[in-house]
């Protein structure tokens, strides 16, 4: 029983205590290496490091609900292109010319229902036809992402509006507003995780779908849910980042899916569903900001940061697997 | 293993040959529209154009029938096709061609000892391999494009230009491979050992089949794959980007899906994964030929993978909707 505490305790440390040594070896080896005058802890830097963690942060946060309900969702990343080319160009629709400034909210709305109903299109297939939710969103991300070609062909879409860009270059008690974008939906999902009925239902199905099923938990709209949830994060984000930047290109938010997976399996939430936390997934997301900062301030080039996220992800998989056995002493097969 | 029949015939028949079936009104379908798609050019320029995904699918195919997943084909196809094309000018094609194989199949047999023999997740795995080898590509060059200087004095091109008693090279190795592969996985030993891993893993270990030794076999399988599908990319292009296969593993994973292999394992053949290879292929130029945008075939086949792996199941469950709640 101590014992299963200790691995416990291990494992929800783990992200953090690699967050501390990533800053710590940064931190010393920059002051080797780097050609840059100031400190990598510099404040200014940790919070652009948190700003930039948002895009992809947020729809990690989603990722983990899907991933703790026992699902996985590979469409994000065209949903997400689709909700930003909806939001950027519905700014310039005729229909909302004498709106002024008023059409933000509305392509902001626009945007974020985008994602809702790519979200319930997965969802709806997962459910009524019972196929694999890797299937589907493998399936929907080529097919999302051809919505995203036909609109627009292969040029970008632009639209700079600057009283959106102003809102999202804004600094609030010193944080971005990509950066509260993040904490509110951290926030908003641990409490949906840890404090509902459906975050409850969620880890029950995830984790033994028969038993939930047994127990009268109705396993389809609880998927659906949160295939909503995260195609609404995948807008959100898509919201957030373009409010600023003001042009998509059509292949923007390809292998987000892949990023954001790997911050959540950094994190330490179980492909087979059933646990996880929302809280070690941000530090899976920071973690990974975190590396791509660093090497590139001790001059190591981006080609590196790839080498090395994908050699961490593998070695993680290792050491959760070598903490499982000693606390279950799991049969060898 | 494959198929299960269910109270009707017709539930089996469509669970059995549902893909077959499809390939076939699609063909009809495209012929009505346009005249040109039957042409003997235009079959062949599809088959060949398929080529290079259909050499990644044959690999592909051994390792999802044994169970797992290979996420990592298309950043190591890339990563082959770079480093041939960088050898060749400093080693000549002779060595450059096995050096790239020795080096694709090192990597292979990484992906195999970590699956196979320490049992970690083929998923994350393969996902983590992705970006590892695709931060290796970009280390070896150096972020540039590679090209072969002298693109007139080499033999190299004939891979993936030249032909043979009128047919293709790319269609050669594409359909000798697969005439191979499907042998293997069909009529020996090693190919029932890969179902029964796929089938059921514990069954399989206790019945004294080495699974750790079939899963590194089939990773090995799929990198000599890859490997050729590079020598392909690298000779027919002569030159080639960082990115070239990126994406590639999604693409190939749908037509090995939609020949009717299972993510679960145990099921699927290398003739259905052709099929797979083929109707991906000919729709994509079907809907150019009937006059649709180019990004339309992608629409198109989400709709075609979800209704084909959907029927599969309803067949073999024997009604339509899942029973979930």
């Amino acid at each position: 029983m101590q014992n299963e505490t200790r691995t416990r305790l291990i494992k929800k440390g783990a992200i953090w205590g690699f967050i501390l040594f990533e800053l710590a070896f940064f931190s010393i080896a920059g002051s080797y290496l780097s050609l840059s005058e100031s400190a990598f802890m510099d404040v200014d830097n940790m919070l652009l490091l948190l700003k930039q963690s948002a895009p992809i942060g947020i729809i990690a946060l989603g990722m983990t609900i899907i991933m703790i309900n026992g699902n996985i969702d590979l469409s994000v990343g065209a949903t997400y292109a689709l909700a930003a080319i909806v939001m950027l160009d519905s700014m310039t629709w005729p229909v909302f010319a004498g709106l002024g400034d008023w059409v933000i909210p509305v392509s902001w709305i626009l945007a974020l229902l985008t994602g809702v109903v790519l979200g319930a299109v997965n969802g709806l297939i997962v459910w009524k036809t019972g196929v694999d939710a890797f299937i589907v969103t493998l399936g929907s991300m080529l097919g999302y992402r051809g919505l995203v070609f036909m609109y627009n062909g292969e040029e970008p879409t632009s639209q700079l509006n600057w009283t959106l860009v102003d809102f999202a270059e804004a600094q609030f008690l010193g944080l971005h507003t990509a950066t509260w974008f993040l904490l509110a939906v951290a926030i908003g999902l641990w409490f949906v995780m840890n404090r509902t009925v459906h975050g409850r239902n969620a880890y029950a199905i995830g984790d033994n779908r028969e038993a939930a099923v047994n127990a009268g938990i109705r396993v389809g709209p609880h998927m659906m849910i949160n295939f909503m949830l995260i195609g609404f994060l995948a807008a959100l984000s898509a919201a957030v980042f373009y409010s600023e930047s003001g042009s998509v290109n059509p292949n923007d938010g390809e292998l987000f899916e892949l990023w954001a997976i790997t911050a959540v399996v950094l994190g330490g939430t179980k492909l087979t569903g059933g646990s996880g936390s929302i809280v070690s997934t941000l530090g899976g997301v920071i973690a990974i900001q975190l590396l791509r900062k660093g090497l590139g301030y001790i001059g190591a080039g981006t080609e590196t940061v790839n080498l090395v996220i994908g050699l961490i992800l593998i070695a993680v998989l290792f050491l959760d697997r070598q903490l499982n056995i000693k606390a279950k002493g799991e049969l060898k097969v | 293993m494959a198929g299960g029949f269910t109270k009707s015939d017709i539930g089996g028949l469509l669970a059995k040959q549902g893909i077959l079936i499809a390939f076939v009104i699609f063909m009809i379908g495209f012929t009505v529209a346009n005249e040109r798609f039957l042409a003997p050019e235009n079959i062949m320029g599809v088959v060949r154009s398929s080529a290079i995904l259909g050499v990644m699918a044959l690999g592909v195919t051994f390792v999802v029938i044994s169970g797992n997943l290979d996420l990592s084909v298309g950043s190591m196809m890339s990563f082959s096709t770079i480093v041939v094309l960088d050898l060749h000018d400093k080693i000549g094609p002779e060595l450059a061609i096995p050096a790239m194989f020795a080096m694709t199949l090192c990597l292979g047999a990484f992906i195999g000892f970590l699956v196979g023999y320490l049992k970690l997740n083929s998923l994350i795995v393969t996902l983590g391999m992705l970006s590892a080898i695709h931060g290796l590509t970009l280390t070896y060059s150096g972020g540039k494009n590679m090209d072969i200087a002298n693109k007139g004095e080499t033999w190299f091109a004939v891979f993936g230009q030249g032909s043979f008693l009128g047919i293709p090279v790319p269609i050669l190795i594409f359909g000798l491979l697969a005439a191979l592969l499907g042998m293997v996985l069909g009529k020996t030993p090693f190919g029932r050992k890969v179902y029964a891993v796929g089938g059921n893993g514990v069954a399989a270990t206790f019945s004294g089949i080495p699974r750790a030794r079939v899963v590194f076999t089939c990773y090995l399988l799929s990198s000599l794959c890859v490997a050729t599908a590079g020598l392909i990319q690298a000779s027919r292009s002569m030159g080639s980007q960082n990115t070239v296969g990126q994406g590639l593993e999604l693409e190939v994973l749908a037509a090995v899906i939609l020949g009717g292999a299972s993510l679960l394992g145990g099921s699927g053949t290398i003739f259905k994964t052709i099929i797979g290879v083929l109707i991906l292929g000919f729709i994509q130029n079907g809907l150019l030929l009937v006059g649709l945008q180019f990004y339309a075939q992608y629409v198109v086949t989400w709709v075609i993978i979800i209704l084909a792996v959907w029927l599969d199941i309803a067949a073999k469950r024997g009604r339509l909707l899942s029973p979930i709640a």
